[in-house]
């Protein structure tokens, strides 16, 4: 399956898709040290986002989440990519200081756990 | 988004790499909020300089931006720092911190901008003029220069703003726009508002309901520069607001069609639920703390006039802008004889307060009163300015 959505940072790979139905926020949401999901309750809680495709509708909380997109980056547990069905301020940010590319007007249910996907720019294929 | 051709240039990378992160940050929220083009800025305020907000990936990140060639293309001035930036030690912040806190200073100095921390630099010079487009990131400067000077600023995050004032332009939505600067919501006052912690008061009230959206005020009989700045402030930080307007005071207030058809009504009888629910129940105070926005000249003489030939019993701190507290040198004399302290460059609302081991906090802003207990772990007491200062004399809030 081919989608297309809009760029906000530019970037072409490929990985394997880790997807939440809820809004994903950085900061105290997620351990800028490993890369995996600490907010209670959340549907991805214990799961590590490092590597992967992250796909998620929209971010949320703290504006400081921008500068924890950062540090995983740096600390190498950074997601590949993110998809987002509304991008905002603090993921887009975050993704273009972090050069983690980022695409959205993506429907999250395109996409399943799991499922191997391809950025390039605005393209998003699915297998 | 149309791109001009300039715009275009340093969006590609042709004036380097510094310039560039810039303009994609710019772009990519232009696109997020469907803006047309870019407008240029005259003024650009940061926020997000205090390392306790910041942490260690702030810091890398600013030291790379700069280290890129990233550098400010107008006037720019920070938000407060996590201390006094010279009087530090003496006041008690920890040499660790102080590193940390440094190195994000260097950093925006790299970058071209002079270590101005404050929440107020409307106050200090930076003074937008009416219609102007400008960058401002701290919630309450953004309030007041839109609504009380009549600048027009969206409420920018740090990496935004340090954007804005490197590629010297901002995306073109939200408050730029000319329709987006109605009211959604009319407020009747039904009472008097008259001191600047009532001000504080409502600002907190309005803000709950409104949250992102506009108020139109009537009712406000009289104020001044320091109410409508805690008024903003206030409003900012239980509501996300970033523009206000007050019926026959504020400019665009004058104007005509300034509130939407659909807007809701509301009429306010009283301020005892801002006042309800800024204020916990302990009476025994060991810190008051004066100063949420940075505090005037006005304000410091009035503290002043009420310590004079007192002793303070707790730690008191009066907040301000090192610009300020100089000019007002004979008053912040006569603060720290009484044993209180004149701090510059911080607020409590940025520094690590939890450091410091205080308890029981008073105060006379609805901003910092807001922010304390999750922000510092403190229990609040929420007052006119006589009230906090009796508090730091006795140790009683009475």
């Amino acid at each position: 399956m081919k989608i297309g959505g809009r760029i906000i940072k530019y970037g072409e790979v490929e990985g394997e898709a880790i997807v939440s139905a809820e809004p994903i926020g950085f900061l105290g949401g997620v351990d800028p040290d490993t890369g995996i999901v600490i907010e209670k309750g959340h549907s991805l809680e214990g799961k590590s986002i490092k590597g992967k495709i992250l796909i998620f509708p929209t971010g949320k909380g703290s504006t400081v989440g921008s500068y924890v997109l950062y540090r995983m980056k740096k600390n190498g547990v950074a997601p590949l990519a993110i998809i987002n069905e509304e991008c905002e301020p603090i993921t887009a940010v975050g993704a273009i200081i972090s050069n983690i590319p980022c695409v959205d007007k993506i429907k999250v249910s395109n996409i399943k756990n799991g499922d191997k996907v391809r950025i390039e720019g605005e393209k998003v294929m699915v297998d | 988004m149309e791109l001009t051709r300039e715009e275009e240039k340093m969006f590609v990378g042709e004036n380097g790499e510094g310039i560039q992160k810039a303009m994609e940050i710019v772009v990519a929220l232009g696109k997020i909020y469907n803006a047309e083009k870019l407008v240029t800025v005259n003024s650009v305020q940061v926020s997000g300089v205090s390392y306790k907000n910041l942490g260690d990936a702030g810091i890398e990140f600013l030291e790379e931006w700069a280290k890129k060639g990233g550098k400010i293309s107008v006037k720019t001035t920070l938000n407060p720092a996590g201390m006094d930036l010279e009087n530090w030690k003496k006041i008690g912040f920890k040499e660790e911190f102080a590193k940390k806190q440094l190195r994000v200073i260097d950093a925006f100095k790299k970058m071209g901008i002079s270590p101005v921390c404050s929440c107020t630099p409307y106050l200090i010079g930076y003074l937008p003029k009416f219609g102007e487009h400008i960058a401002w990131g701290e919630s309450s400067a953004v309030a007041f220069a839109n609504s009380v000077i009549g600048a027009r600023t969206n409420r920018e995050g740090g990496p935004s703003a340090l954007a804005a004032a490197i590629c010297g332009r901002t995306a073109c939505f939200g408050f730029h726009l000319n329709e987006n600067r109605k009211a959604d919501f009319v407020f009747n006052l039904n009472c008097e508002v008259k001191d600047f912690s009532d001000f504080g008061a409502l600002g907190n009230m309005i803000g709950k309901t409104v949250k992102n959206k506009t108020p139109y005020i009537t009712g406000v009989s009289e104020t001044n520069q320091d109410n409508l700045k805690v008024l903003g402030a206030s409003m900012a930080a239980s509501g996300a607001v970033a523009l206000f307007h007050i019926d026959k005071i504020t400019p665009e207030a004058r104007m005509k069609n300034m509130i939407n058809e659909s807007a809701e009504k509301i009429t306010i009888e009283n301020l005892e639920d801002g006042y309800n629910s800024l204020n916990s129940k302990v009476n025994e105070i060991d810190f008051v703390s004066i100063g949420c926005p940075h505090a005037s000249y006005d304000e410091i003489k009035k503290v002043a006039e009420l310590v004079k030939g007192k002793k303070i019993k707790t730690e008191l701190w009066i907040t301000t802008s090192r610009y300020t507290s100089e000019r007002a040198k004979e008053f912040v004399k006569i603060i720290e004889q009484s044993g209180g302290k004149v701090l510059n460059d911080t607020c409590l609302v940025v520094a690590p307060i939890e450091e410091f081991g205080f308890k029981n906090l008073a105060t006379n802003s609805g901003k910092a009163a807001f922010y304390a207990p999750s922000y510092s772990k403190l229990n609040v007491r929420f007052g006119p300015l006589e009230k906090c200062i009796n508090a730091a004399i006795t140790g009683r809030w009475e």
